[in-house]
């Protein structure tokens, strides 16, 4: 049995999480973790929606020292939480909410008492202790477990916290735009502050200004763990910013001019991180520089007929990924997009994220998806469409640009020019919108 | 500085009618903006709009409006709650 410790803060009095009220020491953290893990119902599950990132953090560390697991499912709808309690039936609800968030036995996130000292003895947790169940979507609509192991997740962090540079004698804060029950923001805002000595900003930040004031409550050096979504609101409103010394971005791709934009507006440096739910995250690039991405260390793709499989580092077990990955040499590798979005129009094959990424590069476009609609059942072949915001160009314009790309069975029918794409919180394109959205433009263009 | 703030302000017709059409207008809405009535949510199950058509929202508002929406306080569902709230929350904070 190995051992790690719950945090890597060299000094009870390292500053491991800044408050609205100011910095938290780990002997403070550790003492609320103590009074939380003495509250914690018996269930051997916990639905952790604290949404201060600083309680979340605490709601996750008494989990951890009491042995329960963290269950942290895509979207809490209603559904989601019925079928979470049928995965784990003892399941409790810690919020930090005066509103009843879930239909689920619930604990209040509690008044902490201050003062009381105690022991500044970090925990040390078993290495093959299971804290976390991260759950995807499923493409039968049923949410597919994926167990994390403590030295899993605290062994891949480490290797973030190595490729950002975040393993400074300046401890640095971490403000996140994405929320911690995500896997991304899980592992980046919190998992990796614990294992970088570094501190997490309590806030949630959503409307640019709210992101500003975030970064302005902490002190230098910051690092803003973000979403293409939402450095593009953050660019577009203009403000001006405190220093930034690093941005962090992963759910969707970034294009290389935003990734540019970023970096010269905020005179920062930008990361890309590329990763799983699955994997967890495997590799970085510093997007205005290559477009190759250099896997974390230990880590290694293996290619096997169509196919790519990622195993070693803190990959628990040999994973397949879901995308079209090309690796270019020993430790890195280009990205083609999903394989679940390749599609197949009489005969011809294409990657519907490479289709995506072409028709983002056309001037003008500011953004743009294809969509294959469901297959109408009669023998027609059925067409892509897609829809594009490009203020200024018309379809015409559009089509013959893509039609220097590629075939032209892959031309969109239709193209729709729309003024947003109707894309989620976490920056992603549901399918079920794209559908929404080509029904009714479609029927009334029609008309 | 504080300019024109009016905390007790309410948003008058005209401005409701104004702030409907920036919405239909930024976000593509296929309604016009007559039809978004002034006490119907706008989150969910009324006109529908998530966070990121709020954020896109909130971009115009303060563009137009001369304000930054913050949702340091409980505020940002209840400003975004109807087109009156937000267009009230709009005539309290604007400074042009």
């Amino acid at each position: 049995m190995s051992l790690l410790p719950l945090v890597s803060h060299p000094s009870p009095d390292s500053i491991i999480a800044w408050r609205a009220e100011g910095a938290v020491t780990l002997r403070q953290f550790l003492a609320e973790v103590r009074q939380l893990a003495a509250l914690l119902p018996a269930g051997g599950h916990l639905l952790n929606m604290c949404s201060d990132r600083y309680r979340f953090s605490v709601g996750l560390a008494a989990a951890i020292v009491a042995g329960k697991v963290s269950l942290l499912p895509p979207t809490p709808t209603p559904e989601v939480v019925r079928q979470v309690q049928a995965f784990a039936p003892d399941v409790f609800c810690l919020t930090d909410s005066d509103l009843r968030p879930v239909d689920l036995p619930q604990l209040q996130y509690p008044a902490m008492a201050i003062g009381r000292a105690g022991s500044i003895a970090i925990p040390q947790i078993d290495s093959s202790q299971r804290v976390a169940v991260v759950f995807t979507s499923g493409s039968t609509g049923v949410p597919q477990p994926h167990p994390k192991a403590w030295g899993a997740l605290v062994a891949c962090v480490q290797a973030e916290a190595l490729h950002l540079e975040l393993l400074r004698n300046t401890p640095s804060t971490i403000i996140g735009t994405v929320p911690p029950q995500h896997m991304y923001g899980f592992e980046s805002t919190v998992l990796m502050a614990w294992h970088s000595g570094n501190a997490l900003s309590h806030a949630q930040p959503f409307y640019p200004a709210d992101i500003r004031a975030a970064l302005a409550a902490v002190p230098p050096p910051r690092v803003l763990v973000s979403s293409p979504v939402h450095l593009r609101a953050l660019l577009d409103a203009g403000l001006a910013l405190p220093e930034i010394a690093r941005v962090v971005s992963a759910t969707a791709p970034l294009s290389a001019q935003l990734a540019q934009e970023i970096e010269a507006q905020c005179h920062t440096e930008l990361m890309e991180i590329y990763g799983s739910t699955e994997t967890g995250q495997i590799a970085s690039r510093r997007s205005t520089q290559t477009a190759q991405w250099t896997l974390f260390p230990g880590v290694k793709l293996s290619v096997e007929g169509d196919s790519v499989r990622a195993c070693g580092g803190h990959i628990e077990s040999t994973i397949t990924m879901n995308d079209v990955i090309e690796p270019v040499a020993v430790g890195h590798f280009l990205l083609h997009g999903r394989i679940a979005d390749l599609v197949n129009i009489a005969g011809k094959r294409h990657s519907l994220a490479s289709l995506d990424h072409l028709l983002n590069s056309i001037p003008g476009v500011v953004d743009g998806a294809f969509y294959m609609p469901d297959e109408s059942g009669d023998a027609r072949v059925t067409r892509l469409a897609a829809c594009v915001v490009a203020p200024g160009m018309d379809a015409p314009r559009l089509l013959a640009a893509l039609r220097e790309h590629v075939d032209p069975v892959f031309l969109p029918r239709p193209l729709l020019l729309v003024d947003a794409l109707p894309r989620n919180h976490t920056g992603k394109l549901p399918r079920a919108a794209l559908q929404a959205l080509f029904r009714t433009r479609g029927a009334r263009n029609s008309a | 500085m504080q300019i024109n703030q009016n905390p007790t302000a309410s948003s008058t017709a005209e401005l409701q009618r104004e702030v409907a059409a920036l919405m239909v207008e930024c976000l593509n809405l296929e309604i016009s903006a007559d039809q978004i009535a002034v006490d119907a949510p706008l989150y969910g199950e009324g006109l529908g709009l998530d966070s990121i058509d709020v954020l896109e929202v909130a971009l115009e508002v303060s563009k137009r409006y001369g304000l930054q929406l913050q949702s340091d306080s409980e505020d940002n569902k209840t400003i975004f709650g109807s087109l009156r709230s937000l267009s009230d929350h709009i005539a309290a904070q604007r400074t042009r």
